[in-house]
This record gives C-alpha cells, sequence and structure tokens, in this order.
C-alpha cells in the first residue's frame, strides 16, 4: 500500500487535480460482448470493468424460480489480477456481500413482474481496480440491463462520496478511499430514490447530510453520462426510422 | 429451503396496523422490544455475551491468539468476524458455509467495529510484521426472533468489553483486559407502509421491503450504514433513521454497556 499523503486538498484541487466535487473521467463503451444479450464496459478513472446481462432466461434449479416475477441475480467479481497483490479467484466474503447489496439496487426498478420464473443474471468483472468498483460496477449493470432491453422504470446512477482533509468529496480515489475519513457508495433511481447505501469511517450526522447531497448531484452527473452513452448507441436505430433522438431529447435531462 | 409463507390475511392485519399507527405487539415504532445482556456466559472463551432481544437469542464469543499481521497493516491487530446462522435458530436456517445473509450480518458487525475504531489495534501489536494479536468475534444466533443485525452488535461489543487477553496462556506476560474504547451500535430500521420502524420483530421483518441499518459511536458519529432490501429511501426518510438511531443507540449505551 502505497503511504499516506500528508494533504489530500491543495488549493481546492485533489491529488489528481479534481474538484471536490468532480467525478474522475468515465468513458463508456454499451454493447462490447456478443453472445450476452447485453453489456457494457466502462472505465471509471482507472477502473476498468465489464457487465454482463443474461436473460430473462429459465431459472435453474427450478425451485428457486419465482412464480409471480424474474429473479434478478447479481454476481460481483474481481480477476484476480485486478489489484496489486493477485486476489484468489472466485467469491469472497467481501465479494458475495457486495452482490447481494448489487442486487437490491437493481430490484426496484426492474419490472421483474413482467417475466415470471426467469432469471436476470448479471454478470461484473472489475479487470482493473482503482476504488469505487462497486458503484462503478452499478452503473455498467444499469447500462448492460437497458442494452439487454429489459424494461425498467429508469436507470440506477452511482458514486461514492467520502471525507477527506476534513472535507466531503466526491467519487474517492483510490488514496482517499484507503486513508481518508469516511466512505459512503451511493446509488439513486429516478428522483433521488436510494436503492443502494452502504457507509464506512467516520462522519457526524450534519457530515452525512452533506455527503447524501454531494451523493445526489454526483449521481445526477452519473445518469447523464449514461443517458448520453445509451443515446449515441441508439439514436442511429431511430434515426434510420426517420426520428430523430437527439434533438428533441436536450434539456430534459435531469431525470 | 421452505420460505415460510406468512398468510395473506396476517401481512395485511400488519400493514393496517402500521397505518394506524399501531404494531402487533403494541410497541411505539421506535421502540425496542426488551433487552437483557449476560457476559462470560462461555467459560472456554476470552469474553462472551449472550444476548436476548425479544425472542432473538444470541451468543456471541471472542476467541483470541497470537498470530500474523495482515502484510498491508503490520503494526495493528486483526480482527476477524463471522455469523452462524445454526439450523437450531430457525426451520429456514440450514448447515453448512455462510451463505450471503450471514455474510453480510457479520460484514456489517465488523464495519461497525473496526471503523469506530473501538478495539484499539495499535495496542495488540506485539512484534511489528511478525506478530500480534488476532480476535476473533463468533456470532452464534441461536433463536432468530427478528433483527438479528442489532443483537449481534450490542452482543459483539459487550463480549468484547468482557474480554480478556490471554497472554498468560501464551507465555507473552500479564493477561490484561482487551483495550476496548468505543461502543459502536448498530439500529436497523425497516420501511414499511411508508413508516420507519425501529428494531422489526421475525414477521415485521419478512414484511420489509428495506432494511437499513447505522451504526454510531459513543460521539453520536456515524461509522458504518448498510441498505439491503429492494425498496429504495429517501434522503428524508435516510436522515430520519440516522436520528433515530443515534438516540436508540444511546440509550441502549447508557443502560448497559460502558467502556
Amino acid at each position: 500500500m502505497s503511504e499516506k499523503p500528508e494533504h489530500f486538498i491543495i488549493d481546492g484541487k485533489r491529488l489528481d487535480g479534481r474538484r471536490v466535487d468532480e467525478l474522475r473521467s468515465v468513458k463508456i463503451k454499451l454493447s462490447p460482448l456478443d453472445r450476452a444479450d447485453g453489456s457494457c464496459y466502462i472505465e471509471w478513472g482507472r477502473n476498468k470493468i465489464m457487465a454482463a446481462v443474461y436473460g430473462p432466461r429459465e431459472l435453474h434449479p427450478r425451485h428457486r424460480q419465482n412464480m409471480t416475477k424474474a429473479v434478478v441475480q447479481y454476481r460481483y467479481n474481481m480477476a484476480a489480477f485486478s489489484v496489486s497483490d493477485r486476489i484468489r479467484p472466485g467469491h469472497s466474503r467481501r465479494s458475495i456481500e457486495i452482490s447481494k447489496v448489487g442486487r437490491d439496487a437493481f430490484e426496484y426498478v426492474v419490472f421483474t413482474k413482467f417475466f415470471p420464473k426467469t432469471a436476470i443474471d448479471v454478470f461484473i468483472e472489475v479487470l482493473q481496480a482503482d476504488a469505487g468498483t462497486r458503484t462503478a460496477g452499478i452503473n455498467a449493470a444499469s447500462l448492460a440491463l437497458a442494452d439487454a432491453g429489459i424494461p425498467m422504470r429508469g436507470l440506477v446512477s452511482a458514486c461514492a462520496v467520502g471525507k477527506v482533509d476534513g472535507e466531503i468529496v466526491l467519487d474517492l480515489m483510490k488514496e482517499e478511499d484507503n486513508f481518508g475519513e469516511a466512505d459512503v457508495p451511493v446509488a439513486m433511481a429516478a428522483g433521488g430514490k436510494i436503492t443502494h447505501l452502504q457507509m464506512d469511517g467516520h462522519l457526524t450526522r450534519d457530515e452525512f447530510y452533506e455527503a447524501l447531497k454531494l451523493a445526489k448531484i454526483g449521481c445526477d452527473k452519473v445518469y447523464k453520462l449514461q443517458r448520453q452513452a445509451l443515446i449515441e448507441k441508439y439514436s442511429g436505430d431511430y434515426a434510420e426510422n426517420g426520428e430523430d433522438a437527439i434533438t428533441q431529447s436536450e434539456g430534459d435531462a435531469d431525470e | 429451503m421452505s420460505d415460510d409463507v406468512m398468510a395473506e390475511i396476517h401481512r395485511d392485519y400488519l400493514f393496517n396496523l402500521v397505518l394506524k399507527g399501531e404494531r402487533d405487539d403494541g410497541r411505539a415504532f421506535d421502540e425496542f422490544r426488551d433487552i437483557s445482556i449476560e457476559t462470560g456466559v462461555a467459560g472456554m472463551a476470552e469474553g462472551s455475551a449472550l444476548v436476548t432481544l425479544g425472542d432473538t437469542q444470541i451468543l456471541v464469543g471472542i476467541k483470541i491468539q497470537p498470530g500474523e499481521p495482515f502484510p498491508d497493516t503490520p503494526d495493528v491487530g486483526v480482527i476477524i468476524t463471522n455469523a452462524e446462522l445454526i439450523p437450531m435458530a430457525s426451520p429456514e436456517y440450514e448447515a453448512g458455509p455462510p451463505r450471503e445473509g450471514a455474510i453480510e450480518i457479520a460484514r456489517v458487525v465488523d464495519r461497525g467495529i473496526r471503523e469506530s475504531k473501538a478495539i484499539d489495534l495499535e495496542k495488540l501489536c506485539m512484534i511489528e510484521g511478525e506478530k500480534v494479536w488476532i480476535i476473533f468475534i463468533d456470532i452464534h444466533v441461536l433463536n432468530n426472533g427478528g433483527n438479528i443485525i442489532d443483537a449481534a452488535s450490542i452482543g459483539s461489543i459487550a463480549a468484547l468489553l468482557n474480554t480478556t487477553l490471554p497472554a498468560e496462556r501464551y507465555g507473552l506476560g500479564e493477561d490484561s483486559p482487551l483495550p476496548v474504547r468505543d461502543i459502536p451500535i448498530a439500529i436497523t430500521a425497516i420501511e414499511f407502509g411508508g413508516e420507519l420502524i425501529l428494531d422489526p420483530s421475525l414477521e415485521e421483518g419478512k414484511l420489509a421491503g428495506t432494511v437499513y441499518t447505522v451504526i454510531t459511536n459513543s460521539d453520536n458519529g456515524i461509522s458504518g450504514m448498510q441498505k439491503s432490501g429492494v425498496e429504495p429511501l429517501t434522503i428524508d426518510q435516510v436522515m430520519r433513521v440516522v436520528d433515530m438511531a443515534g438516540t436508540a443507540a444511546a440509550k441502549i449505551r447508557e443502560k448497559f454497556l460502558e467502556v
């Protein structure tokens, strides 16, 4: 592990030059995978994450089927080489927990009632990790679900907020995550509805409230990036049908 | 494997009660069931506590042994937390390795103890990079009467406060109390019928769309959180739970636990 920096914020700039309310650079590629029903590759700062969706498809074993709705399954996995010290392949306790709350983050938006007895499988592979993989994974999963054509209330957008040098900051990078004072990963659906929330570190009530408000701003920013990626990928299809999706969509990017 | 289907009619009954501002057992929405804590119940453990929270019974045992630190934190002791949902505790539990539910419980309890820095881990280093004390917190659920996380959290810190470092046994000096300096307590709320309810009973827990745990410290700071379950929460609801959790945890701390 690297050494703790003396200061995280100097003259309003963070170690990588960002302001406190800035996200890292984000690159999104939709449908990079051919076999999956939907997929998304995301580069979030130095994180590189692939998400794929299969389904709705018949759920096996059958006793796990739900007669009234689809079962959303979510598998978060880190590649052995995704961090500096190789991690043992397969599920860890950490990845099991992240998979569980990741699944919960999507249940609300996916119209599971349309597909009884099926599974909707979401797979997240972290190929290169640099803090914030669970939130970046949720963002990629959200787009992969849309890419797979799964009916949803809307997208889920996620980001982490935290505290370094006594200040609440958006989207912790590695050093801030390792040595900072708190880490709060948040995911929101339309209307600021929180579908994922965890926290560790130490925050007062008021700091936490401030963090949540900043998380909302962050999730809004993420949502715009996700929406833009979908439009870029699919507006061509609309255009072929004589529709111009882009011109009419300007201006209502907030929810 | 059985899902223990609750009759729809009972579900409706509980739901309608909540809409009237009532609960099945007559509690207020922010009222806990009776809590009792008995420490030192497992004689072979370095510390232990049997907690009852309503019908829920949990035994937490602490074992401590010398061992190697993690390479990335060579100068501090190690905490390892595990939860066992043994088949004795509920018809829904099965034997075997911990599944996601048990893992989540253990990790949330662990988060509170670790992030609040309740245990002074620096004092548990004997030789940097070579030898530190390893603290095993084992949460044994004996009877699932609902709200396991809070009972496990209370039981864990109560057991740690009751723990002795077994230095003599390993020829490492004299026994001493485990250095505990904070009392993190997890408080769990469920959202149900638009209301936020603390300390859900087993039945209330099954109705919950959302389970949201907030862990606060002695200074009323927040050291951990976990939202689980499928229904979303608004920022307002989250802040209301934070406030309710701070108050409820302070009451429990005052009544039962002292550093």
